[in-house]
């Protein structure tokens, strides 16, 4: 399989059946916090695709030309975090300046990224050995980080678009918000596991 | 008496997942055994409980500017110690947990802790809500962990209580699973709510 061919296996993997949000759980909160609006939720999801872009690269440099040539491989978390808000903070900064139409977009949302996990997650298992005992180079750390930010995105709009229409549904008080949501995003997992029977 | 207040109010009033629901990554993802929910519940509890007390001894020396970066290096240096410790101690447990020991950084319910109450009150009030909040935490994680382990696999705490004619719903403890009980308890807790 050439490097394209593994590269198309690896987005149908992140973005359909590896989900970050359905099968990992990870990047929860904005998920259900931020999927009420269609648009709110496209802002969201193109600030998630960049950061978690960008984190991917950078911490993978990080681990592999500072913390493993110094033996200092504990610090990883600490400086994964730390990497990533600085990095959230320069980016706010960068599309203040010179992209403010984005900037009033996406704005709120922006300094909410440091905490989605999915972000610290994607850092952290791109440079955790895989199953079978290789581990990422530096343009898969990059891309994976693209895709599952993709994939990221995809299920929240889905989530988003379900939930404007379900806004309108009769339903009882106590199952309105956040547990109808939950139920909802049950389904759709349920629906996404369909994916895992691909063969590729 | 304030002591126990805000140590009670964390367990229901407050709970951090049912009323306040932060931090729903872990309670999902590792809830599949009531082994592993008191796992994680304890590595949760600890980092609040030792990032509340180091947060509400450096509230006066901290710039109100720089604060969450500096709330997010103790907490990150408390997440290592317990990412280590039980690497150490619970190789079993830390690794069906993986991934979700270094995410504690991330988890809101500590950084939210940390700005909402820790930074604004003295040291035995945030010792006492990181204990609350931390049993509240587990206690939420191991009544979900109950009911999918019981039904995804029909035992309780690794100990078999279903016959072993039961058919286990193995969708329970599969993701779709996590998402259904909890938006249950969730729709149960608002019922009980509207009741009152």
């Amino acid at each position: 399989m050439g490097v394209l061919g593994q590269i198309f296996v690896m987005a149908i993997s992140a973005i359909f059946i590896q989900n970050f949000v359905l099968a990992r759980f990870l990047g929860l909160c904005p998920y259900l916090g931020v999927s009420k609006k269609l648009d709110s939720a496209f802002g969201m999801g193109m600030a998630v695709i960049f950061v978690m872009t960008m984190a991917s690269a950078i911490t993978f440099l990080i681990y592999r030309y500072l913390l493993i040539p110094f033996g200092i491989e504990y610090l990883r978390t600490l400086s994964f975090i730390l990497t990533i808000a600085a990095l959230v903070q320069f980016v706010e900064m960068v599309i203040q300046k010179n992209a403010p139409a984005l900037y009033r977009s996406l704005g709120v949302y922006l300094p909410l990224i440091t905490t989605n996990c999915a972000v610290l997650g994607v850092a952290i298992l791109n440079v955790t050995p895989l199953a079978d005992g290789s581990s990422y180079n530096f343009l898969f750390a990059t891309l994976n980080g693209l895709f599952s930010g993709i994939g990221f995105t995809f299920v929240l709009l889905a989530m988003a678009g379900i939930r404007e229409r379900l806004e309108l549904v009769d339903m009882p008080k106590s199952m309105r918000g956040m547990p109808s949501g939950l139920i909802l995003a049950g389904i759709m997992a349920l629906a996404f596991y369909g994916f895992m029977g691909l063969k590729i | 008496m304030r002591f126990v207040s805000e140590l009670s109010k964390g367990i229901i009033k407050e709970n951090p997942i049912f009323v306040i629901v932060l931090g729903l990554c872990p309670t999902l993802a590792v809830s599949t055994s009531v082994n592993n929910a008191i796992g994680m519940g304890a590595a949760a509890t600890f980092v609040l409980l030792c990032s509340n007390v180091i947060i509400s001894l450096i509230k006066n020396v901290t710039p109100a500017k720089i604060r969450i970066p500096v709330y997010i290096v103790v907490i990150a240096a408390f997440v290592t110690v317990v990412d280590m410790m039980m690497a150490a101690y619970v190789p079993d447990l830390h690794k069906s947990l993986g991934l979700f020991i270094p995410l504690i950084v991330v988890n809101c319910i500590i950084l939210g802790r940390a700005e909402a109450f820790a930074s604004k009150n003295n040291l035995l009030n945030s010792l006492a809500d990181g204990i609350g909040m931390g049993l509240g935490f587990t206690l939420s994680l191991v009544v979900v962990a109950s009911i999918r382990e019981l039904l995804g696999n029909g035992s309780w705490f690794g100990m078999r209580v279903l016959p072993s004619t039961y058919n286990p719903m193995l969708m329970a403890i599969l993701a779709p699973g996590a998402f259904i009980t909890l938006g249950f308890l969730m729709a149960l807790m608002n019922m009980l709510k509207e009741k009152k």
